[in-house]
C-alpha cells in the first residue's frame, strides 16, 4: 500500500466514524482532532477499525504518532507498505 | 390536592410501529390500522413485529447515532418531540432543573447479542470487542443519551421494570416533581427489543411467541386464536409539570395524573396474579379519590398470551364489573412495545379527552368467553361524548403491576 493508498484508507475509517463532517480539507500537517470532531473513542474507533481491517496493531505509547494526516501515514507506511 | 402536588402532562413525543407523532398515532388506532410486519431476525425464520419508523436524523446527527444505541436513538427522538410539543422554553430554562425518567424492559441485551455475533466474525479474540460495550450497555443509556443531547443537568436514569415499565418511567417523574428534586419532567418508556432475536427466541421457547400469515393480524389479545405475543419497538415520553407551573405559563394540558400505584405479585416468574393487580388498580383509585363508576376507559395490557389476558380479565372483573367502564386494548395495534407499553397505550387514549372517541380493539373476531368483559370497544370507535377519566393497565414478568390513572384537566 502506498502513502496515498494509507491516506484513503484512513479517510475511509474517519469518514464512518464522523458521517456527518466534510473531511476534503483536511490540511495533512495539522492535528487531525483540531480539524475534526474526534474524542477519545472516537480515536481508539480508528485503532480498532486498523486492526479489523489490516490486521495492524497500533499499541498505546505510539497513539501520538497517529497525531496528523501526515504524521499517521508516515508511521503506518513500514506496517503497510506491504499490504 | 394542593397545585404544587399536582402532576399534568403538557408534551407528548412518540414513536410507534402505526405512527411517529400523536396525531398520526391516534388517526391509526381509529381507523384500525395495525402497525405490524414481518421482521427478519437473526437464527429464526422472519417472525411479526412492530417496527418503528421515526427518522432518527431529526434530533441527532450521524455520529450520536453510530455512538449511541437504538434505545437511545428511540428516547433522543421522543424527548425532543416531547419538549417541542409541549412549547416550553427548554433552551432558556433551568435545565439542572429537569430530569429524565425512562421505563425500560431491559436493556444492553440487543448490543452485547451483536457483539458477540461480531467477536464470532474474529475467532472469539476479545481484542476486536469494542471499547463501546461498556457505555452502551449500563442500564442509564437511554435517559444518559438524551440528558447528552439535550444538556440536561438534572438527574436522569432508567428504570428497570418489565413490562410495566412505561407506567413506571411516568410514575417516578410524577414523584421526582412531587418531591421538588426536579420543575420539568421528561418522563416514560422505550423498547428497542425488536433488535434481539433472544427475546423473539425466548417467547418462543415458552410457546408464547405469536404467529399468524398476516402479520397485521397477528397480535390478537382476547380473541379466541390468540397464540402469543408480538414483540415491538416504541417509545413514548411525556413532559411533565406541576400544575402551577403549566398554569403560569399557559401550557396545553392534555391531562392529569389523578392516582397510581405499582405493586407486586409475590408468586411467580411470568404468570400473572389478578389478586395483586386488582390490588393494584385499587390503590390506583383510591389514590385518585375516584371509584371504578368514575372511570370512562380501562386500557388493558393484555398481550395475546392465554393465561395472561384471562387472569387480567378476572382482575377487571372484579374492580370494574357492572361499573360501566369501556374497555380497549391497544396492543393489538402495535404488539407489545415492552418497555414502552405503558407509556404508549396511554397516549393512543389521551385524545379521548378532545374527541370523546374511545378507540377499539382489533382482531377480536371471536372473543374467549373466558375474557368477555362488559362495553368492550371492538372493531370501530365508540363515542361516548364527554371523556373525563381513563386508567392505564401494565403488568410485567416477575410479577410487577403498574397502573396510571389519567383525569381529564378542568379547571
Amino acid at each position: 500500500m502506498t502513502g496515498e493508498g494509507i491516506r484513503q484508507a484512513i479517510i475511509d475509517i474517519i469518514r464512518e466514524i464522523v458521517p456527518d463532517e466534510d473531511l476534503s480539507g483536511i490540511d495533512a500537517e495539522k492535528p487531525l482532532r483540531d480539524q475534526i470532531d474526534l474524542d477519545s473513542m472516537d480515536f481508539l474507533d480508528i485503532v480498532m477499525e486498523l486492526r479489523k481491517r489490516y490486521s495492524v496493531e497500533v499499541p498505546e505509547q505510539d497513539y501520538q504518532e497517529l497525531e496528523s494526516m501526515s504524521s499517521t501515514v508516515n508511521y503506518l507506511l513500514p506496517k503497510m507498505e506491504s499490504l | 390536592m394542593v397545585e404544587n402536588q399536582r402532576v399534568v402532562i403538557t408534551g407528548v413525543g412518540l414513536t410507534a410501529p402505526n405512527g411517529d407523532n400523536l396525531a398520526d398515532f391516534r388517526k391509526a388506532l381509529l381507523e384500525g390500522v395495525s402497525g405490524i410486519e414481518i421482521f427478519k431476525t437473526r437464527y429464526m425464520p422472519p417472525v411479526p413485529a412492530g417496527v418503528c419508523h421515526f427518522d432518527p436524523y431529526k434530533h441527532q446527527t450521524k455520529k450520536q447515532s453510530r455512538r449511541g444505541t437504538r434505545a437511545g436513538a428511540i428516547s433522543i427522538y421522543c424527548a425532543n418531540e416531547a419538549v417541542n410539543d409541549s412549547g416550553f422554553d427548554f433552551e432558556n430554562s433551568r435545565r439542572d432543573r429537569a430530569g429524565v425518567f425512562i421505563g425500560i424492559t431491559e436493556h444492553g441485551n440487543v448490543e452485547t447479542e451483536n457483539e458477540v455475533y461480531n467477536l464470532g466474525q474474529y475467532n472469539n479474540d476479545v481484542k476486536f470487542w469494542t471499547h463501546h460495550h461498556n457505555p452502551r450497555t449500563v442500564a442509564n443509556n437511554p435517559a444518559g443519551e438524551v440528558t447528552l443531547n439535550m444538556g440536561v443537568t438534572g438527574p436522569h436514569v432508567c428504570l428497570g421494570a418489565a413490562c410495566a415499565a412505561g407506567n413506571i418511567g411516568l410514575i417516578y417523574g410524577v414523584q421526582m416533581l412531587r418531591l421538588g428534586e426536579v420543575d420539568f419532567a421528561i418522563a416514560g418508556g422505550v423498547s428497542e427489543s425488536i433488535h434481539t432475536f433472544g427475546i423473539f427466541a425466548s417467547f418462543k421457547s415458552q410457546n408464547a411467541l405469536a404467529v399468524h400469515e398476516d402479520p397485521t393480524k397477528a397480535s390478537r389479545p382476547f380473541d379466541m386464536d390468540r397464540n402469543g405475543i408480538v414483540v415491538s419497538e416504541g417509545g413514548c415520553l411525556y413532559t411533565l409539570e406541576r400544575l402551577e407551573d403549566a398554569k403560569a405559563r399557559g401550557a396545553k394540558i392534555y391531562g392529569e395524573i389523578a392516582g397510581y400505584a405499582y405493586n407486586s405479585d409475590a408468586t411467580d416468574f411470568v404468570l400473572p396474579n389478578p389478586a395483586r393487580q386488582a390490588e393494584c388498580m385499587r390503590l390506583a383509585l383510591d389514590r385518585a379519590a375516584m371509584t371504578p363508576a368514575d372511570i370512562d376507559i380501562v386500557n388493558t395490557h393484555g398481550t395475546g398470551t392465554n393465561q395472561g389476558d384471562e387472569q387480567e380479565c378476572v382482575a377487571i372483573r372484579e374492580v370494574f364489573g357492572g361499573s360501566g367502564a369501556h374497555i380497549n386494548n391497544t396492543k393489538s395495534f402495535i404488539g407489545h412495545a415492552m418497555g414502552a407499553a405503558g407509556a404508549l397505550e396511554l397516549a393512543g387514549n389521551l385524545p379521548s379527552f378532545e374527541d370523546g372517541l374511545i378507540h377499539p380493539t382489533i382482531n377480536l373476531d371471536n372473543i374467549d368467553p373466558e375474557c368477555r368483559l362488559d362495553n368492550f370497544v371492538i372493531d370501530k370507535p365508540v363515542h361516548i361524548g364527554s371523556i373525563k377519566s381513563i386508567i392505564n393497565n401494565s403488568f410485567g414478568m416477575l410479577g410487577i403491576n403498574s397502573v396510571v390513572v389519567i383525569r381529564r384537566f378542568e379547571n
